[in-house]
């Protein structure tokens, strides 16, 4: 095979394979990118669609942390600056720092109550350290 | 005694300096020399550091912001590196140590190529060593001093993360001399086979420590963190993730350079980019401009320094490349299906592949600059990352038999059939009796096929099975690697797909039942340790006639005022049992504590893998080659 012919073939099968990876990655992108709520973001932007993976942050609103199931899962609410709030349920064991009053990310879905299910909740890490999505919160609060 | 470290630092800045002049004007023997006094030096300077944290000298910044008196030993000598300042020291002694090193080993009877080279070390050394003492300096005295330090994060405080930073460094910073090898190489416009087989060791000199630098990392993730997981898709694991598929690729491309003399200006580029990904990923974990679980001593500022060096050594890589590379020679002339063939396939897939997980980590800041804030997580990966590579993998068993030049394709008909048939009976027996998803199904039989292959072709390459063991040491080194891929594949699907996850709330005496264990909580007691004080659980696991227990327990550390988990793992042979302690919760008036109890089947095996890459590659960097050199034809 001639030099020209193979870097023909060569440059076509990695475009190939580069535009096939760019289309896995564009619809992969649109369906798995999390995005993320505030109360007041799902307020204003109405429900993403149930089961979708979603983030939502804000505070555990103080009082409202309480136990089903026998222990094994956490119910509470989160709330933001604005009015209205957004209930979150997890099973499982709430990370170290987490606390009534405090900020906190949940990675998970909404069911179609509009109740969020985490999968996966985020607190303050250590006492430096604010969840990214939190700084606005926090800067604005 | 750190003003004698300050002072060697500087001493080493301008050694290093020095090192880059010489080296540049061709004198070998010379940069050399400075090249192993600049390490001397370094070594001298980075002993000052650990020295000031192993007597708790409180009167050091650095010492007072990461050290406490009551820590065990291992840690106050860990700490030395466990932030941001005594790591870019560690990055420092590590560039120094690889010329010092390439000083003393470097083979090519080329005493200018090997001066450039150490030449462009040294101005890399004096890069960072300028980064070190200007905008990160450990040497810094506090007064006054205060009676006691802050402590190292928590988190921090384990075995795996004393060692986890010098080999990540080992590897990260092993590719700035595949880095300067290129570019001397560029500079004379000749990357030829007598290139090809210097650089190949460096490159494996730094593939080998990157490898076990990523496996501790996700090994600490895995207990540390009480997850259950061992790779969560986090910018920091990508930053280690990408170096190190490009330094794999390049493994595979530097072959047909030293073999054929092809791929010239490809291996170049590899080598160049191996060590621009490890600045993008120092940048990336430590400028702070993603969320990471594992990101420690963040600072953007520094961060905005990182990333202007990583623009003027790619700017000056990238261009020295630009100009020099329609120069370099073309090599034998080969056909698609060939060798030469598979690798590049090889080569196209790993950087393909190396390219989404650089699009789904760096996304949200995409995505952040036009207002959005989002995150990237384990789908996107599972649904780009993971088929590209399988493509790769199925191929392997296959391809790795093929002749340089062109193959002869007679053969892979019968390996192909094999194949299908291998990944039908799985299919087959998965979906139906054993009642697994297709997936994983078919991510066993691929792990098998890659096992199997590789071992085959080391029988092949024998032709009677008793040369075997006379085969060349590099052909070992290949199918270790392959067998050790494959390992990691099963490994990964069985404990991906296999894994059980169960949440308990335990009063004293209850019992909870995962994966045919039945855990009975015995009692939550006070332990103290020198630093720390904590609650721990202990708990009976029964299993049939099998019993255990396991003693999960959350730490507390009162100098950084932080708890740490502490999970109990306990090796059944077929997988881990793993239990970690939550917070105590008072339910319906009875206090229980709960608990996240996993179990990761097989999980020992992908670590085993991962850990035979890492040795593969130390043993084909064992110099029997040196000796006999094949003719150059």
């Amino acid at each position: 095979m001639r030099a020209r012919t193979r870097r023909l073939y060569t440059f076509g099968i990695a475009a190939l394979l580069v535009l096939a990876a760019a289309i896995l990655a564009f619809f992969a992108l649109r369906e798995n990118a999390n995005l993320f709520y505030t109360p007041e973001i799902l307020a204003e932007r109405g429900m993403p669609k149930p089961g979708r993976e979603v983030k939502v942050g804000g505070w555990v609103e103080p009082g409202t942390l309480s136990y089903t199931d026998g222990g094994a899962t956490m119910q509470f609410t989160v709330i933001d600056n604005s009015p209205s709030t957004i209930t979150v349920k997890f099973t499982g064991v709430a990370p170290d720092l987490f606390r009534e009053g405090q900020g906190v990310v949940a990675t998970g879905s909404f069911g179609p109550d509009g109740q969020f299910t985490a999968r996966q909740l985020l607190a303050k890490h250590d006492e430096n350290y604010q969840p990214r999505e939190l700084k606005p919160l926090e800067a604005g609060g | 005694m750190i003003e004698l470290g300050h002072f060697a630092a500087f001493l080493a800045l301008g050694l290093s300096l020095a090192q880059g002049i010489t080296g540049l004007r061709g004198e070998r023997r010379l940069a050399g020399l400075i090249a192993v006094a600049a390490f001397g030096v370094m070594a001298l300077a980075f002993l000052s550091i650990v020295h000031a944290f192993v007597t708790s000298d409180f009167s050091v910044a650095l010492v007072v912001n990461n050290s406490h008196t009551l820590k065990p030993m291992v840690y106050k000598i860990a700490g030395a590196w466990g932030n941001h300042e005594g790591s870019m020291a560690l990055w420092c002694i590590v560039t120094l140590g690889f010329g010092a090193a390439a000083a003393a080993f470097m083979n090519t009877d080329r005493p200018l190529f090997e001066a450039r080279a150490l030449g462009i070390q040294g101005l890399l050394a004096t890069g960072a060593l300028a980064y070190l003492l200007f905008a990160s300096s450990p040497f810094l005295r506090i007064d006054p001093a205060p009676f006691q330090g802050a402590g190292l994060n928590p988190l921090l405080q384990d075995p795996a993360l004393a060692i986890h930073p010098p080999m990540l460094y080992l590897g990260y910073v092993g590719y700035s001399f595949v880095f300067a090898l290129a570019a001397a190489g560029l500079v004379e416009g000749r990357i030829d086979r007598v290139w090809a087989r210097e650089a190949r060791i460096w490159s494996l000199a730094a593939f080998a420590p990157l490898t076990i630098g990523i496996a501790l990392g996700s090994y600490w993730a895995y207990y540390e963190l009480g997850w259950g997981g061992w790779w969560f898709w986090d910018p920091v694991e990508n930053a280690s993730l990408m170096p190190w598929l490009i330094g794999a690729a390049l493994l595979h491309s530097i072959t047909v350079t030293e073999k054929r003399d092809g791929f010239a200006a490809w291996t170049a580029l590899l080598a160049v980019l191996s060590f621009l990904f490890s600045i993008l990923g120092a940048f990336l974990v430590r400028s702070g401009v993603l969320t990471s679980v594992h990101a420690f001593a963040v600072d953007p500022e520094r961060g905005t320094l990182l990333l202007i060096g990583l623009l003027v050594y790619g700017g000056f890589a990238l261009g020295l490349f630009a100009w020099r590379a329609p120069k370099l020679e073309g090599g034998k002339p080969w056909m698609l299906i060939s060798r030469e063939g598979a690798l590049m396939a090889n080569n196209i897939v790993l950087i393909v592949a190396a390219l989404t997980v650089l699009l789904g980590t760096l996304f949200p800041l995409i995505a952040e600059a036009f207002g959005r804030t989002i995150s990237v997580g384990e789908p996107y990966f599972n649904l780009t990352f993971v088929p590209i590579l399988a493509l790769i993998l199925i191929l392997l068993p296959i391809v790795q038999a093929w002749a340089w030049g062109k193959a002869d394709v007679k053969g892979w008909l019968r390996w192909a059939a094999g194949g299908a048939g291998l990944v039908a009976l799985f299919v087959l027996l998965g979906v139906g009796p054993m009642n697994i998803p297709a997936g994983a199904a078919f991510g066993l039989a691929l792990g098998l096929w890659l096992v199997f292959g590789s071992l085959w072709e080391l029988k092949r390459r024998a032709i009677t099975p008793g040369r075997v063991f006379k085969l060349p040491r590099r052909v070992w080194s290949m199918t270790l690697a392959h067998v050790g891929i494959g390992l990691f594949v099963i490994g990964a699907v069985v404990e991906t797909t296999g894994r059980y996850e169960s949440t308990l709330a335990l009063a004293q005496g209850d019992t909870g039942t995962v994966a045919g264990w039945a855990l009975t909580l015995d009692e939550v007691r006070s332990i103290e340790g020198p630093n720390w004080y904590a609650d721990g659980a202990l708990l009976t696991a029964r299993n049939g006639s099998r019993v255990t227990t396991l003693e999960p327990s959350k730490r507390y550390y009162p100098a950084a005022r932080m708890p740490t988990t502490e999970t109990a793992i306990y090796k059944t042979g077929a997988g881990d049992l793993y239990a970690a302690l939550g917070e105590q919760r008072n339910v319906d008036g009875q206090t229980r504590w709960v608990f996240r109890v996993y179990f990761n089947p097989l999980i020992d095996l992908l670590y085993a893998g991962v850990v035979l890459i890492g040795f593969a590659a130390l043993l084909g960097l064992w110099p029997a080659s040196r000796k006999v050199r094949p003719a150059e034809a």
